[in-house]
């Protein structure tokens, strides 16, 4: 496992403010890492520490293996940011907004040339290359503040909520294009307060509130960390069925699990074990119901963020969309 | 190399997005015109425009510069651009001089026009011209880094400005544009030495008419301790300030 990115007991203060308190992760090479909190936990306190934009009070920054603290400059052609804002030049156009990032990493005319060429036709901008960034819509100018990111092929791109506030046609397009850049070699790491996001993205994510990490894992480990208990719910046709002592009934049948009888036409079934749903759908069957669905209920990685850090997600949505 | 790159093209971005912009180069040609129609006016006819002459050059560079660098940083900063920047592998010095560089020539573009028009209009005439160069080079890098000061004391665009005025005006009179140092209350006079555009008048009146107060072998020397100290305490402000 190469480990392309270390903070070691990061700590930052702001006078007596302690933003960020001690953490410690690493990033693989290859992966998608995500930081999920909620306003204030110090999510953008550590990028800007490992991106050089803000200065550590202790604790050490390692990329590729070479301690860069103090001196984020050394490791700044190696990453590419996407800022939670859109800040390219509104007066220049896309194809220049490009062709200027590809300048700020010494990229030689011919190349930024070739380069901007290709990202805008990545990212489907290439009519409107020549049109102003200020003309772009919110989408438009989302993709091409990540295509400027990418102008200089980073091996690690840092995206801070980078689908905040856009349609949802463009968070598809930019899901799907964070998936191919992985794919394609690209490490990110990533933030964002759209836990399904982090879901469906990210290989490992990591859980920080009020400036410490709570919580390391690959999504399927934070799920099973979250789990209490193995749960089933059939769904049955609510007429003609006597519900009268089910409860009791299947729990004759079954001793090792809890069933519970919910909405008049589902049952849930609760067990520290492994449910067999077949032998219980079957008993359920032969009461005379008509089963219309049985599933295994997993746990979220949004269950698994609440138990863990104790914060309620659509709080976290309401407080992030009101900034 | 790849710094060179980075550092020409940001200036190069800087000249077409602010400083080439039609609102900005009328004002180079119309503020120091302005200036010299008044003193004409105000004389009737006739004007001693060796007298005048350095104090508008002085004046096209101050107002040129100092405002355009710092409402310029401030709204990229504003609008985050200037981040990108920052993020960018080239050394804050480097960074720095790009973004100055600009300004400065901004600066040295007002005082040509004033210059033209005393000389072709006006006949006056200049007694050392490496000098008067030494004294408009020194004085637009001066205001320039001036401005960049005040851009890192400012958040806002109209912060920008409203400093921009409180460093200008006060300047203005302290520096012997209108009335001599030598004239001004005693009690006032040290401050008019710890403004560098007094020297820089100095070194074009020098240039002129050979009306200098101050030698220049003074006050080309202490121009440029001026430069050196204010790029180097705009460097170590900006670490201290935007890279928290």
């Amino acid at each position: 496992m190469n480990k392309i990115i270390e903070a070691v007991n990061l700590s930052k203060n702001y006078g007596s403010f302690s933003a960020v308190n001690d953490i410690s992760f690493y990033v693989k090479q290859g992966e998608i890492f995500g930081l999920l909190g909620p306003n204030g936990a110090g999510k953008t306190t550590t990028i800007n520490m490992l991106i050089g934009m803000a200065k550590t009070s202790d604790g050490k920054i390692i990329y590729k293996g070479g301690d860069v603290t103090g001196n984020i400059k050394k490791a700044q052609r190696l990453i590419g940011v996407v800022a939670d804002e859109s800040n390219l030049y509104d007066e220049m156009t896309g194809y220049d907004n490009l062709c200027f990032c590809g300048s700020l990493y010494g990229l030689p005319a011919k190349v930024r040339a070739k380069r901007a060429t290709e990202l805008l036709d990545i990212f489907q901008l290439s009519e409107a290359a020549q049109k102003k960034f200020k003309a772009y819509s919110r989408g438009m100018k989302r993709k091409l503040t990540i295509a400027a990111a990418l102008i200089h092929q980073p091996e690690i791109l840092f995206m801070d909520e980078p689908t905040t506030g856009i349609d949802v046609a463009s968070v598809r397009q930019i899901r799907n294009l964070i998936k191919k850049l992985n794919a394609d070699g690209t490490t990110i790491f990533l933030t964002t307060h759209y836990i399904e996001e982090a879901e469906r993205l990210c290989d490992r994510v990591a859980f920080i509130s009020k400036g410490g990490i709570i919580n390391i894992d690959t999504v399927a480990g934070l799920v099973e960390a979250a789990r209490d208990a193995n749960v089933v719910e059939v769904l049955f046709e609510a007429e003609r069925v006597n519900k009268k002592n089910l409860e009791e009934r299947l729990k004759n049948k079954f001793p090792h699990v809890e069933c519970l009888l919910k909405d008049g036409n589902t049952v849930k079934i609760l067990s520290q074990e492994q449910i067999d749903i077949a032998p219980i759908v079957g008993s359920l069957a032969d009461e005379g119901m008509t089963i219309l669905e049985a599933r295994l209920i997993k746990p979220s990685l949004e269950d698994a963020f609440v138990k863990m850090t104790g914060i309620e997600i659509d709080m976290m949505k309401k407080e992030k969309e009101k900034r | 190399m790849k710094s060179f790159i980075a550092f020409w093209n940001i200036l190069v971005k800087d000249m077409k997005n602010y400083y080439l912009k039609p609102p900005n180069i009328s004002w180079g040609i119309i503020f120091p015109f302005a200036w010299m129609l008044m003193m004409f006016i105000k004389s009737g006819t006739v004007f001693d425009i060796a007298s005048v002459f350095p104090g508008i050059v002085a004046m096209s560079i101050l107002f040129g510069t100092t405002s355009m660098l710092s409402v310029t940083i401030t709204f990229e900063r504003k609008a985050r651009s200037f981040e990108r920047l920052l993020l960018a592998p080239i050394s804050l010095e480097m960074l720095v001089l790009s973004k100055i560089i600009g300004a400065i020539l901004f600066g040295i573009f007002n005082s040509i026009v004033p210059i033209f028009i005393s000389i072709f209009f006006f006949g006056a005439g200049v007694m050392n011209w490496p000098v008067l160069a030494a004294g408009i080079i020194l004085l637009s890098v001066v205001s320039t880094l001036s401005g960049l000061f005040i851009a890192v004391t400012a958040k806002e665009v109209f912060e920008a400005q409203t400093y921009s005025n409180f460093y200008r005006f006060p300047m203005i009179f302290l520096c012997g544009l209108f009335v001599p140092v030598s004239q001004l209350p005693v009690f006032v006079q040290p401050l008019s030495y710890m403004v560098p555009v007094t020297y820089g008048v100095d070194v074009l009146r020098y240039s002129i008419s050979e009306s200098n107060t101050l030698s220049i072998l003074l006050s080309l020397p202490v121009l440029l301790g001026f430069c050196v100290l204010l790029f180097y305490t705009s460097i170590f402000n900006i670490k201290r300030k935007w890279i928290v």
